[in-house]
C-alpha cells in the first residue's frame, strides 16, 4: 500500500506538471486574447511527433530544443495569419477556427505518421532505473521529465514576476487597451505569447512522447482534460491552473492504480438480480472510472463554485 | 474581403406577396421530399436521402443553440445519442410487451429522451454563455460518452444495442421493413420538425432568444432572465436532437456509444456553421453538403476528413456567415439590378480558384500517398499522376503557389466590383 502511494504520488505530480506545462500556456493565451485555444493539445501532439521525427534524424537532445521551437513557429503563424484575421468576427469565430485547426492537425498527423502509435523511445542515456522503491524500479526518464517541467515552471514564474516582459504580459492580461496606449505593440506581444505558449505545449509533447503513447489521437484524448483543468482552476488564473493541474494529475493517477469496486468493498450482489445499471455500477472498478473523474470534478465545481477554484472573472 | 458586406443582411424593403411566397417554399419542400425517391430510386440514393434528412433535423436543432441563442455547444450529440438509445429501448419494449405504439411515434420518445437529459443538465450548463458554456458542453459530452461504456446494461458496451423495427405494430399496412418506407417516415419527421423549429423562431420566445444572443444585459433590463431563456432554448434543442437520434436508431436498427461521441458533435457543428447559422435554412444546406461529402468522399480519398477541416477553416476565416450568408448577400443586388456588374469578375475568378483547389488537392493526395507507402496513381479529373514522380511534385507546387497568387488578384477584383454594386444598393435603400 505504501509502495502504491509513493509511486502514484510521484506519477501524479509528474502528470500534473505536464498538464501545467500545457494549461499555463492556455491560461495566459486565454486571459490576454480572450481565445480559448482548442488547438493547444494539438500543439502538444505536434511536439511529440516532431520530437519523434527529429530524434530519428538528429538524435533526442537536439530534438528537445528544435522541436518546441518549430511548434512555437507554427503557433506564431497561426496567430498572425489565422486568429488575427478572424478577430473581427468575434470570439466564437476564433474558437471555431482553433477547433477546425485541431481537427485538421489531427488529420494531417495521421496522414503523415499513420494512425497507429509510433516507436518513440526513451533516449539510451536515460534508459535505466533511477531508484527502487520497495520492489518497483522508477525509471530515470520520468525523473528527467519531472526535472524539466519543474525547471520550466520556475523559469516561467521568474520571467513573469521578475522581468519587464513579464510585467507587460501581466498588464496585458488585465488591461490590454492600457498597455497599447502606453506604446507597446500589443499585436506583437500576443503573437509572442501565443508562440511561447505553443512552444511550451510542444516541449511537453517532446518529453511526454517516449513515456506515454505517441499517437494521432493523443490530442483528442488530452484536450478535454486540459479544458477541465483551466475551468476547474478558474479561467484566467495561473495559480488556479497550477493547483488544478496537480489535483487532476494526482486524482487520475491514483484512480488508475486503485482496483477497488463497490463489489469488493461490500461483497457481490445477489446474482439472481440479473444485469442492470445497478450491477454495472456495483462492479465497476475505480480504475475503470478514472477517465470520467475529471469531468465529474468539473460538474461538481460548477455547481459549488461556478467561477472555478481561484477564478475571479465572470466571463 | 467580400464578407465586409455580409454583416448587415437587414432588408429595408419587403416586397408584397411575401406570405404567398413563404407558403410556396414549404409546399415545394414537401413536394420535393415526396418526389425525390421517385426520381432517384436506387437503394444507395434512398439511404443517402434518409441520412441527409436526419442530418437536417440534427443541424436545425443545433442551430437553435448556436444561431438563435448564441450558445456554442461541443456536446450536442449527447442528446442525439441518448434519444437514439431511448428509442431503441422503447422499440424493444413495445415489441416484447405488445404495446399498441406504431413505429412512426418512436422518434417522439427519442425526443423526450433528449429533452429529459437537457432538463437534467441544462440548468447548470446554461448559467453562463460564451466560452464557459462551450467548455462545459464539451465536458458533459465527454462525461456521457465515457459513462456509456461503463453502464453496459443500458448502452450495450462497444457493440451497442440492436432492435428490429418491423416487430412493432404496423401502420397503414406499412411494415417499415423496406428502406423506401423508412425514407418516408424520416421525410415526414423532417417536415414536422422543420416547421416546428421555424415556428419556434417566430414566437416571442424565439425572439427573446435572439435578444439574449445579442445583448443579455439589456434583456435583463426589460425583465427577462437570460439564464431561463437559455435553459428553455437548450431544452428545445435537446428535444429535436433526440428526434434525430430516434430516427437514426430506426434507420440503422442499432444504437451504440459512437452516437454520443465527440465526432458526432463535431459533425453537427460543421454542418450548421458551413451552412450558415444566421439564416434558418443555412443548417439545411450545411447538413445536405456535409452528409453528401461524407458519403461521397469516403470512396474517393482516405483523407476525406482533412478536406472537411480545410473547408471548415476556410468558411470560418473568409465567410463566417456560411453558404447561406454568401447566397443571401446577393439578394439586395438582385433587387437593385446591379448583380450583372459583379458576375464578370466572378467568371474571371473561377479558373484561378479551381487551379488553387487542384493544387491543394494534389498536394494533399501526394503527401497521403507518399506517407502511406501507397504506389497507386492519383486519379484526378481523369488524369493519372504518379505520386513518386518529381514531375508530379513540380506540378503540385506550381498549381498551389501560382493558383494562390492568381486567385488573390481575381478575388480583389471581386471585392472591388462588389463594393461598387453594394454602394448602389445602399444608395437606393436596399442595403442597410
Amino acid at each position: 500500500m505504501l509502495e502504491l502511494i509513493v509511486i502514484s504520488t510521484l506519477n501524479g505530480v509528474l502528470f500534473g506538471m505536464l498538464l501545467f506545462l500545457l494549461s499555463s500556456g492556455l491560461t495566459v493565451i486565454f486571459s490576454m486574447m480572450g481565445v480559448l485555444n482548442f488547438a493547444h493539445a494539438s500543439f502538444y501532439m505536434l511536439g511529440a511527433f516532431f520530437g519523434y521525427q527529429l530524434t530519428k534524424w538528429i538524435g533526442f537532445w537536439p530534438a528537445l530544443v528544435i522541436a518546441p521551437l518549430l511548434v512555437g513557429a507554427v503557433g506564431m503563424a497561426v496567430e498572425r495569419y489565422g486568429l488575427r484575421n478572424t478577430h473581427k468576427h468575434g470570439h466564437v469565430a476564433e474558437l471555431l477556427l482553433t477547433f477546425g485547426l485541431a481537427f485538421a492537425i489531427e488529420e494531417i498527423v495521421s496522414m503523415i505518421w499513420g494512425k497507429s502509435p509510433v516507436d518513440y523511445r526513451v533516449p539510451a542515456l536515460l534508459d535505466f532505473p533511477a531508484f527502487t522503491v520497495f520492489s518497483t524500479n522508477y525509471p530515470a526518464y520520468k525523473i528527467f521529465m519531472l526535472v524539466v517541467s519543474v525547471a520550466i515552471f520556475v523559469a516561467l514564474l521568474l520571467v513573469l514576476r521578475r522581468t519587464r516582459i513579464g510585467l507587460i504580459v501581466q498588464a496585458a492580461l488585465t488591461h490590454p487597451a492600457m498597455v497599447g496606449h502606453l506604446g507597446h505593440n500589443v499585436g506583437r506581444v500576443f503573437m509572442l505569447v501565443f508562440g511561447v505558449g505553443s512552444a511550451l505545449a510542444g516541449l511537453a509533447g517532446v518529453i511526454a512522447g517516449p513515456s506515454l503513447v505517441t499517437q494521432s489521437d493523443m490530442a483528442a484524448l488530452l484536450g478535454p482534460i486540459l479544458f477541465v483543468v483551466i475551468v476547474f482552476g478558474g479561467l484566467g488564473s495561473l495559480p488556479g491552473a497550477f493547483i488544478a493541474s496537480l489535483l487532476i494529475g494526482l486524482v487520475q493517477t491514483f484512480a488508475v492504480a486503485l482496483n477497488g469496486s463497490l463489489a469488493s468493498a461490500f461483497g457481490p450482489l445477489d446474482p439472481s438480480l440479473g444485469p442492470s445499471p445497478l450491477t454495472d455500477v456495483w462492479n465497476v472498478t475505480i480504475a475503470q472510472i478514472a477517465p470520467i473523474l475529471p469531468y465529474v470534478l468539473l460538474v461538481l465545481i460548477l455547481i459549488v463554485r461556478p467561477m472555478g477554484l481561484l477564478g475571479t472573472r465572470e466571463t | 474581403m467580400i464578407n465586409a458586406a455580409t454583416s448587415t443582411p437587414g432588408m429595408l424593403k419587403e416586397p408584397s406577396g411575401s406570405a404567398v411566397r413563404f407558403y410556396a417554399v414549404w409546399l415545394i419542400a414537401a413536394v420535393a421530399l415526396i418526389l425525390l425517391p421517385l426520381l432517384f430510386s436506387s437503394g444507395g440514393s434512398l439511404t443517402s436521402f434518409s441520412l441527409i434528412g436526419i442530418a437536417i433535423i440534427f443541424a436545425l436543432s443545433y442551430n437553435i443553440l448556436l444561431g438563435q441563442t448564441g450558445l456554442l455547444s461541443f456536446g450536442h450529440a449527447v442528446h442525439y445519442g441518448l434519444g437514439g438509445f431511448l428509442a431503441v429501448h422503447m422499440m424493444n419494449a413495445v415489441a416484447s410487451h405488445d404495446w399498441p405504439i406504431p413505429l412512426p411515434f418512436i422518434p417522439l420518445f427519442g425526443g423526450l429522451g433528449g429533452l429529459a437529459f437537457a432538463i437534467l443538465v441544462g440548468w447548470v450548463m446554461t448559467k453562463r454563455a460564451g466560452t464557459v458554456f462551450a467548455m462545459i458542453s464539451l465536458g458533459i459530452g465527454e462525461l456521457v460518452a465515457s459513462s456509456s461504456l461503463i453502464l453496459r446494461s443500458v448502452f450495450g458496451g462497444e457493440s451497442g444495442i440492436t432492435t428490429d423495427r418491423t416487430a412493432l405494430p404496423h401502420m397503414f399496412g406499412w411494415s417499415f421493413g423496406p428502406q423506401i418506407q423508412v425514407y418516408y417516415l424520416i421525410a415526414f419527421w423532417v417536415m414536422v420538425s422543420a416547421i416546428a423549429m421555424y415556428a419556434l423562431t417566430r414566437t416571442p420566445l424565439g425572439r427573446i432568444c435572439n435578444a439574449v444572443r445579442d445583448n443579455p444585459e439589456r434583456v435583463q433590463f426589460i425583465g427577462y432572465d437570460p439564464h431561463v431563456v437559455r435553459y428553455l432554448a437548450y431544452g428545445f434543442a435537446g428535444f429535436f436532437a433526440g428526434i434525430a437520434g430516434g430516427l437514426t436508431a430506426i434507420n440503422f436498427e442499432i444504437a451504440n456509444s459512437a452516437y454520443l461521441g465527440a465526432t458526432q458533435s463535431g459533425l453537427v457543428l460543421f454542418s450548421a456553421f458551413i451552412g450558415g447559422t444566421a439564416y434558418f435554412f443555412g443548417p439545411v444546406l450545411g447538413a445536405i453538403l456535409v452528409t453528401y461529402l461524407q458519403l461521397g468522399l469516403t470512396n474517393l480519398t482516405t483523407v476525406w476528413q482533412l478536406y472537411f477541416g480545410i473547408i471548415f477553416i476556410g468558411i470560418v476565416m473568409f465567410a463566417p456567415s456560411g453558404i447561406a450568408g454568401l447566397l443571401m448577400m446577393h439578394r439586395p443586388l438582385i433587387r437593385v439590378g446591379t448583380l450583372r456588374t459583379v458576375i464578370p469578375s466572378y467568371l474571371v475568378a473561377v479558373i484561378p480558384t479551381l487551379v488553387l483547389a487542384f493544387g491543394v488537392i494534389l498536394t494533399i493526395e501526394t503527401v497521403a500517398h507518399m506517407s502511406a507507402g501507397d504506389s497507386n496513381t492519383i486519379e484526378l479529373v481523369g488524369i493519372s499522376l504518379d505520386p513518386r514522380a518529381p514531375v508530379n511534385w513540380a506540378v503540385a507546387a506550381v498549381l498551389l503557389v501560382g493558383g494562390y497568387f492568381m486567385s488573390r488578384i481575381t478575388w480583389r477584383r471581386i471585392a472591388e466590383a462588389w463594393d461598387r454594386a453594394a454602394t448602389v444598393a445602399r444608395d437606393r435603400g436596399y442595403l442597410a
